[in-house]
């Protein structure tokens, strides 16, 4: 593989300039409506330089940067699944006895600032959406002509746990170019690791240098070094086994007095990948569509059976949620759905945070198993 | 009489002794009976428990309007008649034959009796009883939980 | 009440792909409509293109009645015949069901599928079937008993223990008839609610089922009806000895997608389309009386 390169600020300008010229659409992060959003942009200027991220249970402000940084900030409320896997999306049409598919444009997005938790996010979709039985084919041509530059983080946000979570700090497997940001005396610039032979290609396009293995040392370490600074963490249990243990546990009915079921987190989450679909048709009811969109395990009618819905209190439904996320994902798709982002708890509007949902369960569970009185008891 | 080799194989009598099934079968004599044949009537005094072996017996009441309306019915290996064992020991259907059948008829007045006099006996067949009246209740139950009718009509 | 009328047998089809796009329907047409109850009918259909792969028992396919919707449905179909159509039995319980439920002879539907896992009959050869259906639970069964009469030898005993509401909302009623006549099939039908001039059994599902003596080492239990009608039907079973991994459970829940995608037929661990519906009850047991799950 091609050895670790450095480019400079206006390097990673023109690596976004070479992008577009190739015909992708380069999505990046901006600065919008107070917040980072995920947009496509049409040059390195859109970057948001010198803004970062304060985040807390049910917080989210940007602030000033002392420097000018671009990936100096954490994620945003949105993830990159809304590119692969878009909010909506017609699925076909039907006139007359037919059924035609929906044409789609093919689409060659280039994701610029892929964090570690966000690439291993879309290596989760993948294999939800696109290793089964009966794969989504919009989900795997989007996939397939993406470009990945990725990431490193350095400071991790105060939601963020992805080192408890095994996903981060360091980007893992998927990404065609991989960009440290260093801001010291020698310069704004990227240390850049390249991940497949087409990154390669477009750093060989770029001007560039080699990196010295001391700038590599410096900026893996910086890397590496974010991992003992997380925000929180998940406690050092196996949440799998955690949450199948935990089905009669009193904590969903504590949850439940906290939360709305508004759905947010799983607006926000980087790996929810539920849809509904909706049927329609037009006045003379000759010529029908139906579309695919986003859906929330949240939504009172998402588990609507014979009448009525299976999962109708708000206790059950962020059991549901978590369960699901933490734990079954494992039975139904070979690992967790968890990438450790934190975006649920920054965006959860009464500040419920997973990691010390988790570590309140594994907390009852012991008690239970000790006898002692729960901790929960009112005296 | 029956004998008590026949009683063995009744679940009912599953926790009693060969001995405790050897006085049981002292009450018991074989019996059968052709198609509409009223084994009680509903009120009358209560005495007699059928161990069906083959056919079914229907329990009926009478509805205004409706007529005889068959409310159960039992089969092979079910207990029939149980308002001997309580008061007000009266019967509180009509039980009816509906088809032939074969059953073991034990004559409940002996049959308390001797479960009084030894409650080492008694106790275990008041069990046996029970675990079929809890059954019965259990089945019963999910016949009033409606569980085919539609969604619709909720 | 609409005759049967049967449609010409056509030239063989091309076959939808399984690895085609299963989210797009295939156009199947309404050949005979049979009304079985006051609310539910069978209809049998017959490709008006493409044909897709054939079902295996348990299997279910996704209907969509133009404008209106989609809905899960389970085959209900002789899965010995193979002449490309498609037999499934609607109850009119919602809008979509209720849209199919109306369809005549000549509507066109569209239909995806086949989905799911299926009864297994090829790992009941050799074994005594216990069919236990419940209400129209019974409609996915039928697959299971006339898979097993197409090749009788091969099992040992066919028991179907069969309950409804009353006797005019058993489905199938003329087959049932057939069925308990035919020698080498041990059927009982029986009604929860009393009903006037019915001569069988009256009581649940469970009851004539209790009084079965069966041989724990050869029975496998296909059940299939309301969820608690299973679970009581397994304890059943369970009391008999027969061991929970030979008790098969056809389950339901909400679907949109049939394919995995969607996420709203979870139960627990499972993805009921693509885990299910059939299911072995001992890997479903605990789920079943969880509430709320």
């Amino acid at each position: 593989m091609t050895d670790p390169a450095v480019l400079t600020r206006s390097g990673l300008d023109e690596l976004i300039a070479v992008l577009i010229a190739e015909g992708y659409r380069v999505i990046g992060p901006t600065v919008r409506d107070d917040a980072i959003v995920l947009a496509e942009i049409g040059s390195g200027a859109q970057l948001p330089s010198g803004w970062g991220v304060e985040s807390a249970p049910g917080r989210y402000r940007l602030r000033r940067r002392g420097d000018e940084a671009v990936f100096g900030h954490s994620a945003g409320s949105q993830s990159w699944k809304q590119f692969l896997h878009p909010p909506r999306r017609r699925l076909w049409s039907a006139d007359g006895e037919g059924f035609s598919p929906a044409r789609e444009e093919p689409v060659r997005y280039a994701f610029l600032g892929v964090r570690a938790c966000d690439l291993a996010a879309i290596t989760t979709l993948g294999t939800v959406l696109g290793g089964g039985r009966h794969p989504d084919g919009s989900f795997i041509r989007r996939r397939q002509g993406l470009f990945v530059v990725a990431a490193g983080c350095t400071e991790p946000g105060g939601v963020c746990f992805c080192a408890s979570m095994g996903t981060g700090p360091e980007p893992g497997p998927g990404y065609d170019l991989a960009l440290t940001e260093r801001i010291d005396s020698g310069g704004h610039r990227f240390v850049v690791d390249v991940g497949s032979a087409e990154g390669a290609r477009v750093l060989a396009g770029l001007a560039h240098r080699g990196a010295s293995s001391a700038e590599i040392d410096e900026a893996r370490g910086a890397v590496l070094a974010a991992a003992a600074r997380m925000g929180r963490q998940m406690p050092a249990v196996d949440i799998r086994e955690l949450l199948q243990e935990s089905r009669e546990s009193p904590l969903w009915a504590e949850v439940a007095d906290r939360c709305l079921t508004c759905g947010n987190c799983t607006m926000v989450c980087p790996t929810c990948f539920c849809t509904t679909t909706e049927d329609s048709t037009d006045l003379t009811g000759e010529h029908a569509e139906r579309s695919q969109r986003w859906a929330s395990c949240f939504e009172l009618d998402f588990s609507y059976l014979h009448g009525g819905s299976v999962r109708v209190s708000g206790a059950s439904r962020y059991r549901q949620w978590i369960t699901h996320k933490l734990s079954t994902w494992h039975d139904q798709f070979g690992g967790s759905g968890c990438v450790g982002c934190g975006r649920c708890i920054a965006w959860c509007p009464v500040g419920i945070d997973i990691t010390a949902e988790i570590t309140q369960l594994a907390t009852l569970r012991e008690s239970m198993q000790t006898g002692e009185d729960d901790p929960g008891d009112k005296p | 009489m029956t004998s008590p080799e026949q009683l063995a194989g009744f679940a009912l009598f599953d926790r009693l002794t060969a001995p405790q099934r050897a006085t049981v079968a002292r009450t018991a004599q074989d019996v059968a009976y052709s198609d509409g044949t009223r084994l009680f009537d509903e009120g009358q005094p209560a005495s007699g428990c059928w161990l069906i072996q083959a056919g079914q017996v229907s329990l009926e009441t009478s509805v205004p309007g409706r007529g005889q309306v068959v409310v159960h019915t039992l089969g092979p290996g079910d207990v029939l008649g149980w308002s001997w064992l309580v008061p007000p020991h009266h019967w509180h259907f009509t039980a009816t034959t509906n088809g032939a059948v074969s059953a073991v008829l034990l004559e409940t007045t002996q049959l308390r009796a001797f479960a009084d006099h030894d409650p080492a006996l008694g106790y275990p067949l008041s069990l046996g009883l029970f675990e079929f009246l809890l059954a019965r209740l259990q089945s019963t139950r999910s016949r009033l939980l409606d569980l085919y009718g539609s969604p619709r009509e909720r | 009440m609409n005759a049967d009328t049967t449609a010409g047998v056509g030239a063989a089809r091309a076959v939808v792909s399984p690895d085609g796009e299963p989210m797009l329907p295939v156009p199947y047409r309404v050949v005979a409509r049979r009304v079985e109850t006051r609310d539910s009918v069978t209809l049998r259909m017959e490709p008006a293109g493409p044909a897709l792969p054939p079902f295996r028992p348990g299997q279910f396919t996704m209907l969509y009645r133009r404008g209106v919707g989609e809905i899960a449905i389970s085959i209900s179909g002789d899965p010995s015949v193979r002449d490309e159509s498609l037999t499934q039995t609607i109850r009119d319980v919602g809008a979509v069901s209720h849209a199919l439920h109306e369809a005549s002879p000549g509507d066109v539907v569209g239909v995806r599928g086949p989905f799911g896992t299926s009864w297994g009959l090829d790992t009941a050869i050799g074994h005594d079937l216990v069919i236990v259906a419940g209400g129209v639970g019974l409609a996915p069964l039928r697959p299971v008993l006339l898979g097993a009469l197409a090749d009788r030898g091969a099992y040992g005993r066919v028991v179907l223990v069969a309950g409804a509401r009353s006797p005019a909302e058993f489905l199938f009623r003329e087959q049932l008839g057939e069925w308990a006549a035919t020698p080498g099939v041990e059927a009982v039908l029986t009604i929860d609610q009393p009903a006037t001039g019915w001569r069988g059994p009256v009581g649940f599902v469970t009851e004539p089922l209790s009084r079965l003596r069966l041989d724990p080492r050869r029975t496998i239990g296909f059940l299939c009806g309301p969820e608690p009608m299973m679970r009581f039907s397994a304890n059943v079973l369970l009391g008999k000895g027969i061991p929970a991994s030979r008790i098969r459970v056809s389950l339901e829940r909400d679907m949109k997608c049939g394919i995995g995608l969607c996420g709203h037929c979870q139960l627990g661990p499972l993805l009921v389309c693509r885990d299910g519906p059939v299911v072995e009850y001992a890997d479903v047991r605990s789920l079943l009386t969880a509430r709320e799950l």
